[in-house]
């Protein structure tokens, strides 16, 4: 998947200690990592700082930091199955009122509507398939692309 | 009795294993994994074991800690134990809610409140 790099963000990255292979030029904030945990621990810090920094609400910063969580570890497990060679890009635009998400692997993509309800009796205690439950629960909208490897999420600041 | 590690403060009381999470957010896998494994040492140890888990500490959570609680609850299951959750901040009893798991887990106001039901 070609992203176009800016060195000047690559740098700005660097400067501030992020593992994040390319920070892309673009109007929204875009964030190119490894498929790499801390890595991903580090653009979530990104993303949360902005939200600090336009003073969003502890309820909303919850379901963000906690969706943001959720994706990245679908992306990276998921999606990238652990592959060090893929790459995760998060893209990011938050003002005063709401902040848009997406979140982009380079698997092969799934189905949204064939992961079974976690909250269905018979699923109850199984202990994993409740990233995207959490996701759609704690944002004001969630949407994933045709196949699935992509992931774009809203949430409104009150 | 002391500290098991750096995440987590472990005391008996009155045969109880008492466990406060130490670290404010347990949903990074990487911690997780780790509490995980602690957990999974000291239901091992113990015969029946009883367990209380004092969240007041946590402030963040993940599926990935979910399903760690959900494994550790069918491993004291099968060893005749039980498990109680105390202290649970509105935001994270909010995510039991939304899941039920609060249909699984038994989750109490107070570690004294939880101790008493065991």
């Amino acid at each position: 998947m070609p992203w176009r790099v800016c060195d000047e963000r690559r740098r700005r990255g660097q400067d501030c200690g992020f593992d994040i292979v390319a920070w892309v030029l673009a109007l929204t904030e875009e964030l190119v990592i490894n498929s790499d945990l801390k890595a991903a621990r580090k653009a979530e810090r990104a993303v949360l700082n902005e939200l600090a920094r336009l003073g969003y609400s502890p309820s909303a910063t919850f379901a963000v930091r906690l969706a943001l969580e959720e994706g990245l570890n679908n992306a990276i497990h998921h999606g990238n199955c652990r592959d060090p060679g893929r790459k995760v890009r998060i893209a990011f635009d938050v003002d005063e009122k709401c902040v848009s998400i997406t979140i982009t692997d380079q698997g092969r993509g799934f189905d949204p509507a064939a992961v079974p309800d976690p909250r269905a009796d018979e699923n109850l205690e199984k202990p994993s398939g409740r990233g995207i439950m959490l996701m759609r629960a704690y944002m004001d909208e969630v949407r994933f692309n045709n196949i699935g490897n992509e992931v774009h999420m809203i949430k409104h600041n009150r | 009795m002391g500290q098991e590690n750096l995440r987590l403060d472990v005391t008996v009381r009155d045969g109880v294993t008492v466990v406060r999470f130490l670290d404010a957010k347990i949903l990074d896998e990487l911690a997780i994994t780790d509490i995980g494994e602690q957990l999974k040492a000291i239901v091992k140890r113990a015969d029946v074991p009883k367990l209380v888990l004092d969240f007041s500490t946590v402030t963040h959570m993940s599926s990935i800690a979910l399903g760690v609680l959900i494994t550790l609850h069918k491993r004291i299951q099968e060893k005749q134990g039980k498990l109680r959750l105390a202290c649970i901040q509105p935001a994270i009893y909010e995510i039991f809610v939304i899941t039920r798991l609060k249909e699984i887990f038994q989750i109490h106001p107070s570690v004294e409140d939880a101790l008493a039901s065991l």
